[in-house]
């Protein structure tokens, strides 16, 4: 019996991270769908490059320094290379959590940063910087002394990205034309569709994401924390609708995706210690902030930030965050616990936003040094498809924009070439 | 009152600028068309599957807009302004001879169906 419970369990984590690694594809998506058709290409290598760096970089170090015995409280000091260390479905449920942390920055950096820098700090990211908060507050550190509550990863995995994104964000800069001195320009993504269909998978995912953080096939624990999930993302949708319909006329559908994703990001710290009303408040705020907070970057901070990452899981990650403490249906503040469960979980966002930003503020001046952060003007103005990569996600059309013969002989007998290819390297 | 028509190529990156300018000068329509166009522009190498291949096209921006003979000048001046960069690529403007313009819901013709 013991053994059939032990084989279910590692089956539902397994299940998991193969869920978790496909939120993957939902980021690659939405950030796709959320930017212009001359940046997919680059925003679909950013993402595939983040997740495939991640694995190897949480394999080397990231693991070790997140679940080693612990220094301090601070850092864990063991098992680089997973030396020593049997639980490898642990670890590779552990190695996609820290890949979905870096890729948040990908979104907000979109369509100007120069893709080597941004790998370089990818390596920090899932190497050290992650793997340091991921200690604290779940490899036995400080934190979780301290009793700081984050389930599945509000702070852990969605507030260090989103810190991380806004530091960046700010050190490189608006992409070229979306502020001329007073005003500030819409830069419209590309396709809605495909945006759409990234956010329907990362809420797929992230039933694996909630669902599978208890890592065993708990039958209490795992239906409420999935009924969380689904109940949040809900309402944080339905919250996002109303409120943009009132705050600016009309139902904006981008704005609603990302209310999607606020939802779920504000259940993520809380799903297996909140109620299914007590989700469903925190997905209807988590909507409403979360819109504030993308209106006010954009117009008020001038943080150009693409796709809203910095909104979804930042403000998104700390409503969750805190919202624990008022929600915990043992301890929190609205059950008659007091303010306990709040006040340590302030103290762990502010701790996390404090290591995050000065890591990647102190990562991005370093590698600033040797390699510049964001691509030259030409080459964000024709596009980073062609720049970093020499090609385009859709071709015009297909034709015209093809394989043509070199440059030389006949101007008519070259029309009548089009679409072979010539050269070969 | 004679009308022409003014064709203008330009590079997609200046566009902003250049319906920013049109606005000023008094041009509230006109049509735009992604286009594909070669000329003496070298085209670019492109790279897929490890082969290097050549556009030999560039993706261009075709403005079309009628105006009265007096304004073609003005409107010249300022898709000049703002459309040259001094590099190979910057486009052409053609200005034609107009026969007639007819506003279909009213079936007005003449200068007075272009505003």
């Amino acid at each position: 019996m013991e053994a059939v419970q032990s084989s279910v369990d590692m089956m539902w984590m397994m299940v998991g991270a193969i869920l978790v690694f496909f939120m993957h594809a939902g980021f690659a998506m939405v950030e796709a769908g959320f930017t212009r058709s001359k940046n997919t290409v680059n925003i679909l290598m950013k993402n595939l490059l983040t997740l495939s760096i991640g694995a190897l970089l949480y394999f080397i170090a990231g693991f070790a320094i997140m679940f080693g015995p612990s220094a301090f409280g601070l850092i864990g000091t063991e098992g680089f290379a997973l030396l020593g260390r049997e639980d490898i479905g642990f670890f590779v449920f552990q190695a996609v959590f820290a890949a979905t942390c870096a890729t948040i920055i990908s979104g907000a950096v979109a369509e100007r940063m120069k893709l080597s820098s941004y790998l370089v700090l990818v390596i920090a990211m899932t190497g050290v910087i992650y793997p340091i908060v991921g200690h604290w507050v779940w490899g036995g550190g400080w934190l979780s002394e301290l009793g700081f509550i984050d389930f599945a990863g509000s702070t852990v995995v969605h507030l260090t990205g989103a810190v991380g994104a806004l530091i960046a964000a700010w050190l490189i800069g608006p992409r070229i034309g979306k502020y001329n001195n007073k005003i500030v320009n819409v830069i419209p993504g590309h396709s809605i569709p495909l945006g759409t269909l990234g956010v329907l998978i990362l809420w797929l995912g992230w039933f694996g994401f909630n669902g599978a953080s208890t890592l065993a096939a708990d039958t209490e624990l795992v239906p409420m924390i999935i009924a969380n999930t689904l109940l949040a993302a809900s309402a944080a949708v339905v919250s996002t609708a109303i409120y943009t319909k009132f705050r600016y006329k009309r139902m904006d559908a981008s704005l609603t995706l990302n209310g999607a994703l606020s939802g779920l990001v504000g259940i993520t710290a809380g799903g297996a210690n909140v109620s299914l009303i007590g989700s469903i408040v925190i997905g209807l705020i988590a909507g409403v902030i979360m819109t504030e907070s993308i209106r006010f970057l954009d117009v008020k901070a001038r943080i150009d930030d693409p796709v809203g990452a910095i909104s979804v899981h930042g403000v998104g990650g700390i409503w969750g965050t805190l919202a624990v403490g008022l929600f915990d249906t043992t301890n929190g503040t609205l059950y008659g616990g007091g303010f306990e469960i709040l006040g340590v979980q302030a103290v762990g966002i502010i701790a996390v936003i404090a290591w995050t930003s000065l890591t990647v503020g102190g990562s991005l001046m370093a590698i600033r040094l040797f390699n510049p952060l964001r691509v030259s003007k030409v080459e964000e103005t024709m596009g980073l498809d062609y720049s970093e990569h020499g090609t385009a996600a859709y071709e015009m059309q297909d034709v015209l924009k093809g394989a043509t013969p070199p440059r030389s002989g006949d101007f008519a007998e070259r029309l009548t070439q089009l679409g072979k290819s010539v050269q070969t390297r | 009152m004679k009308m022409k028509k003014i064709e203008a190529i330009i590079r997609p990156d200046v566009f902003p600028e250049v319906r920013r300018a049109l606005a000023l000068e008094g041009i509230d329509g006109l049509s735009v068309t992604e286009i594909a166009g070669c000329g003496r522009q070298e085209g670019r190498t492109g790279l897929f599957r490890g082969n290097a291949y050549e556009m030999e096209f560039s993706a261009k921006l075709k403005l079309e807009m009628v105006v009265e003979e007096r304004l073609v000048e003005p409107i010249v001046e300022a898709i000049l302004e703002y459309a040259s960069t001094g590099e190979v690529g910057d486009g052409k403007i053609f200005i034609l001879p107009l026969d007639e313009a007819i506003r279909i819901r009213t079936k007005e013709r003449g200068a007075i169906a272009v505003y």
